[in-house]
């Protein structure tokens, strides 16, 4: 055992300091993921419904799924 | 009775310490620690409940005990030596001591791994000899048809499946 004097430790306030730091990683990490959900899933997702229903032909659609004969009302 | 008679022979052992000095702490080797066996006394410690009720050395020399007397009066008093000697009667190993980390890992993840193992055999002789056929859904033919017929229906034509083939050229888009 050294002879030196350690520096005196934190002696108050360790749950302040700890909740502290977690608060603000935790709504750093919350806002983070919300905002990249936000943008690489909900805008990616509207935009391909926006491109798919922009030129979408429904009764040519129909034609296609009626010649492939999955229909039972119509042959 | 008998009950009685092994509680007398229990701490009758547990004073002479019959089973290998165990109960009886001076604190002569605690650089190399207890060995592997733990003592039959009531001092346990561990991270969370770092201060027993009980001192680790109950059975004290005649040095230890002016020791104690002396704690009683001002510690500035005692020297370094004397204050470490009062904590290891106190204490069985320091904080540094009690969090040393271990190779257990090694071993409990040799042992999971072992049982993987196992297992994976239990299962293969099970596929073997127990399971029945195949269902006809599950053969390769039906399969296929199965995904034309979902194809030609247009199942998740926006960003699912159909919306990954491609009808012109009756292929996977790349």
């Amino acid at each position: 055992m050294s002879s030196s004097v350690l520096a005196k430790p934190q002696m108050r306030g360790l749950l302040a300091k700890r909740m502290r730091f977690h608060l603000v990683g935790a709504f750093i990490v919350s806002m983070g993921a919300a905002t990249y959900y936000k943008f690489a899933v909900g805008e990616a997702r509207k935009k391909a419904y926006a491109d798919f229903y922009r030129n979408y032909d429904s009764m040519k659609d129909f034609e296609e799924m009626r010649k492939a004969g999955i229909f039972q009302s119509v042959k | 009775m008998t009950q009685m008679l092994s509680r007398a022979t229990w701490s009758l052992v547990l004073r002479q310490g019959g089973l290998g000095m165990r109960g009886i702490h001076s604190p002569g080797g605690t650089a190399q620690g207890e060995g592997k066996m733990p003592p039959y006394t009531s001092y346990h410690a561990e991270r969370s409940y770092p201060m027993p009720d009980e001192p680790f050395c109950t059975e004290l020399s005649t040095e230890q005990r002016a020791l104690k007397e002396k704690e009683k009066g001002s510690w500035t008093k005692l020297t370094h030596a004397e204050k470490v000697a009062l904590y290891r009667l106190q204490f069985h190993e320091s904080f540094a001591e009690m969090n040393r980390r271990s190779n257990e890992w090694k071993t409990v993840m040799g042992g999971v791994f072992f049982c993987f193992g196992i297992t994976a055999l239990l299962i293969w002789w099970q596929r073997v000899y127990v399971f029945p056929e195949k269902p006809i859904t599950l053969t390769d033919e039906w399969k296929a048809k199965q995904l034309q017929r979902i194809l030609d229906m247009k199942g998740n034509p926006v960003q699912g499946l159909a919306s990954r083939w491609d009808y012109d050229k009756k292929e996977w888009k790349k």
